[in-house]
């Protein structure tokens, strides 16, 4: 890619309202490849409908996030094959196994891959073993495990994480923050929000959001 | 895009088949409503004829409009229907294999065990080929139309009432030209009008709700 073609995202004055209450407005960011971004602030802020805006489920009410270049409401296609999102809600169908729940999350990206491509990644989530294990039979850290399975599966450009740590026990932080730096030195970008304490041992940028009384 | 509308049709058909309790609910209802309805009534067969159209029809109605709250919901609350709105796939054509899964599942059963509640209310076996058909016609587009009904509601909580309100005006003209279509098998004249303009309804509605459906989700999953 050469210097003169345009971030990976941009995001350009970008305002939110919920509720008659002014989330945030006038922010402006982008995310150039192989960056890490987090979002912070208090809960309320807004960091959950900023993301969700970066992924074009919610439209703002005003600005507009680009894609290479691009509105995002015109060029959905070549977007969502590029990036994953993964918000609070688990995603993992209980009468669904550890597999096809992973398959059901593949086919939705229109990948499809041999079992032998997707047990890897099972075990590196440490879910081994787990394979034909019903989704209600999971705790919740491990329904996040099977997510962080697809995470790494999809081969996205673009992570949008809404708070990934959530559930996850020390050895999940540790393989989350793994799997960031590994997907960042591939080239990858990554938003996301935490409340957790995430150490990356590499350049990261914020972008806060406060509470606008 | 072919290959996607695949993969959610199985996904929905294998979701509702491991847990059939809920699969089998719009059918024992359809049945049991029709069945209590020669209880209730002097049970003489001109009596049951008379009135079989309309029975049959409003309560296959009703059985389609309860189970219209499985369309979507699990997959809202999940989180599901946000990846399947993130696929690089139409959503459209996505909505469209959801429907279909729905009707497979909820219209179909009903439209084949109807010409025994037929039989049970001494309906003439022309009648009952009609009664099949304008059922076959008719119950995807009560899929279709209570899908963009379920994508609005979906996010209110009871949404319950606001569904049948918004759902219920739209169904009347199928409800009418669907019973219709069987009372007039009844007097031996042709059904060719009402089984048409079912027919026309149902092309309308392939075409134009799975973009009505696409849109409407995306509304709810802004909020």
């Amino acid at each position: 890619m050469s210097d003169t073609s345009p971030p990976l995202l941009e995001i350009n004055d970008l305002e939110c309202i919920r509720d008659d209450r002014e989330l945030f407005s006038g922010l402006t960011f982008s995310l150039g490849q192989a960056e890490v971004l987090q979002i912070e602030g208090p809960n309320g802020s807004g960091k959950t409908s900023l993301l969700r805006i970066v992924c074009g489920l919610r439209l703002p009410d005003k600005g507009g996030v680009h894609w290479c270049g691009e509105d995002i409401r015109g060029n959905r296609e070549d977007y969502y094959a590029r990036m994953v999102y993964l918000g609070h809600l688990p995603c993992i169908k209980g009468d669904l196994s550890v597999m096809e729940n992973i398959r059901v999350l593949l086919d939705t990206r229109s990948m499809t891959l041999p079992d032998s491509d997707i047990e890897p990644a099972l075990y590196k989530v440490g879910l081994a073993g787990f394979e034909d294990v019903a989704g209600k039979a999971l705790s919740s850290g491990q329904r996040r495990r099977v997510l962080l399975a697809f995470l790494d599966l999809a081969q996205a450009d673009l992570w949008v994480l809404d708070e990934p740590l959530t559930a996850l026990d020390v050895q999940g932080v540790a393989l989350m923050e793994q799997m960031i730096l590994e997907h960042r030195e591939q080239g990858g970008s990554v938003i996301f929000t935490t409340h957790h304490g995430m150490q990356l041992d590499c350049d990261m940028r914020s972008v806060r959001l406060g509470r606008v009384s | 895009m072919g290959k996607a509308f695949y993969h959610v049709l199985m996904r929905d058909i294998r979701l509702a088949l491991r847990s059939s309790h809920e699969l089998a609910n719009p059918l024992i209802f359809f049945v049991l409503v029709v069945s209590l309805f020669p209880l209730a009534v002097t049970p003489t067969p001109e009596a049951l004829r008379a009135m079989a159209p309309g029975v049959i029809w409003v309560s296959a109605l009703l059985a389609v409009l309860l189970s219209l709250d499985r369309l979507f919901k699990q997959d809202y609350e999940d989180g599901s229907l946000d990846q399947l709105m993130l696929s690089p796939n139409p959503l459209m054509v996505l909505v469209l294999a959801k429907v279909l899964a729905h009707w497979l599942l909820t219209g179909l059963p009903l439209v084949l065990i109807a010409p025994l509640l037929g039989m049970f209310l001494a309906l003439p076996s022309a009648a009952n080929e009609v009664l099949v058909y304008s059922l076959l016609l008719g119950t995807p587009v009560l899929s279709l139309i209570g899908a963009i009904g379920v994508s609005l509601t979906v996010a209110v909580n009871r949404g319950g009432v606001l569904l049948s309100l918004i759902v219920l005006p739209l169904y009347i003209p199928i409800l009418i030209f669907g019973a219709n279509a069987v009372d007039v098998a009844m007097s031996d004249m042709s059904v060719r009008g009402q089984l048409l303009f079912l027919a026309a309804v149902l092309a309308l509605s392939i075409s134009l709700a799975p973009l009505a459906i696409a849109v409407a989700l995306r509304i709810t999953a802004s909020r």
